[in-house]
């Protein structure tokens, strides 16, 4: 078992199934997300039953397992890459045929975790650990929908957050494809199919999340005018 | 056509090496790029200076020597060419061309451009052979092979083992190497006796000789010369799990 995890290969089945993992869980936080458009007591309401429900709460340590074995794998597997070539090259002409975010998913995949420590200590952290204001119509239920949409209000937040988008969505992009590639599960044929179900996930996660804090940011600028 | 050459000049393995710069005011479009290199050499030695020293032999796209990372690209521009089958018609009057070694820990320089790819046959040697005997070639009809299994292994068996791969993948990963390799012994009879653990044994070595992993990039696809399909690699990863990961390397220890 030892010789397996040290190997590159096991190291690769690895991060690419905890991907997978997270890339699945993403997709679960977005169907969340898009109930703001339902409005204040919808979401409240969802928001409620996240924080309460057993089975949720108990994915909780396993997701952040996930995230962290796939951060630190990962972060190793690029620093002995690094290492396999002590010598750069001068020059180098990638225009040949892998794509600029395959090349660079450890930086992506940094700027994505700087933006979950923001994310985190606005909405999960205090919804958990904090005592927000509560719902109006709830004496137990946490007004999450004003929690959110204040943050939304922030140009400043809505950029950044529109921007860990985009670099979330690239690094889904290849995330998806990769992953499948490495458990084996490609071809000549299936790669392309692949590579556009990744990218069109990619797109769906990228655009869901940031339509939220555009439409909230809109609106509060709307109101206010 | 005058040309100016940045070429990486590099006494052994052990000495620090650097780009020196070389002109070439006459140099023909019909040339091929490693005459273009034989002329440098010759005008070079006609000046008492050292030679610039390259691998070739024979220079027809088939035997794997050539190498050069020429402009960024190993065997330089164009699709599914070796650097011997490079034209100087790719490149126009005045042009400066960067060249240097294949970079991998795995393939220390020897000397300026040459570099030594041993690895690739101590991979091969760890699991990229078959137990059979093999005699005279056999009988072909003796054991049907589908057209699609056999023109698939072929794709593979291509693979002229220049290295470019490994010299083209941001990670210096070899996997496309492997994968080539292992891919014509799994899709035939012949390399079913070892193929449960062969994958495993090729990866293992190639950790150890220092190439790093693979992120499917396909890069080394891009520049193969052979255009081997980053599809192998897939195959590969499914033979590591067919030998369930070296039966997960070996249990216990």
């Amino acid at each position: 078992m030892r010789a397996f995890l040290g190997a590159s290969v096991g190291k690769k089945l690895i991060v690419g199934l905890s991907g997978l993992f997270l890339i699945l869980f993403l997709v679960v936080h977005l169907a969340v997300n898009l109930t703001m458009f339902a409005g204040r007591d919808t979401y409240n309401a969802v928001a409620h039953w996240m924080g309460t429900n057993p089975a949720i709460l108990a994915m909780r340590p396993v997701l952040a397992a996930g995230l962290v074995v796939h951060i630190l794998v990962s972060s190793y597997l690029a620093w002995s890459n690094w290492r396999s070539r002590p010598e750069r090259y001068a020059m180098v002409d990638a225009a040949g045929g892998s794509t600029w975010a395959s090349r660079h998913m450890f930086v992506l995949g940094g700027l994505v975790i700087l933006f979950l420590g923001l994310h985190l200590s606005s909405f999960a952290i205090p919804m958990t650990f904090g005592s927000p204001p509560l719902a109006e119509n709830s004496p137990v239920m946490k007004d999450a929908y004003a929690l959110v949409t204040a943050r939304f209000g922030l140009w400043w937040y809505v950029s950044l957050y529109t921007a860990a988008m985009v670099f979330l969505g690239l690094h889904v992009a290849h995330g998806l494809q990769s992953a499948i590639q490495t458990v084996g599960l490609s071809n000549r044929r299936w790669r392309r199919r692949w590579a556009r179900v990744g990218n069109v996930y990619a797109a769906v996660v990228a655009v869901g999340f940031a339509s939220l804090p555009l439409y909230f940011f809109i609106q509060s600028q709307v109101g206010s005018a | 056509m005058r040309i100016q050459l940045k070429i990486w000049r590099q006494e052994t393995a052990t000495h620090k090496g650097g780009f020196v710069t070389h002109v070439l005011d006459d140099v023909s479009r019909e040339m091929s790029f490693l005459e273009m290199l034989d002329y440098l050499n010759t005008t070079l030695i006609e000046r008492g200076e050292e030679p610039v020293v390259f691998e070739h032999d024979c220079r027809e796209g088939i035997c794997g020597c050539c190498s050069l990372y020429i402009n960024g690209r190993p065997h330089g521009p164009g699709k599914e060419t070796t650097t011997c089958e490079l034209r100087m018609t790719k490149f126009a009057d005045g042009d400066t061309i960067v060249i240097e070694p294949w970079r991998s820990k795995a393939f220390p320089v020897i000397r300026d451009l040459m570099v030594d790819r041993t690895a690739l046959d101590q991979i091969l040697q760890a699991g990229g052979f078959i137990s059979a005997n093999t005699g005279a070639a056999p009988e072909a009809n003796s054991i049907p092979i589908s057209k699609e299994r056999s023109d698939e292994a072929f794709d593979a068996a291509v693979c002229i083992g220049c290295g470019s791969c490994t010299a083209a993948c941001p990670n210096g990963s070899v996997m496309l190497f492997v994968a080539a390799k292992v891919s014509q012994l799994a899709l035939l009879p012949q390399g079913q006796p070892e193929a449960k653990r062969r994958a495993w044994a090729m990866m293992a070595k190639a950790d150890e000789l220092g190439f790093g992993a693979c992120s499917n990039t396909a890069a080394c696809e891009a520049e193969c010369p052979k255009g081997i399909d980053i599809g192998h690699i897939a195959r590969l990863n499914r033979e590591l799990f067919r030998g369930g990961f070296g039966s997960l390397a070996t249990a216990a220890s």
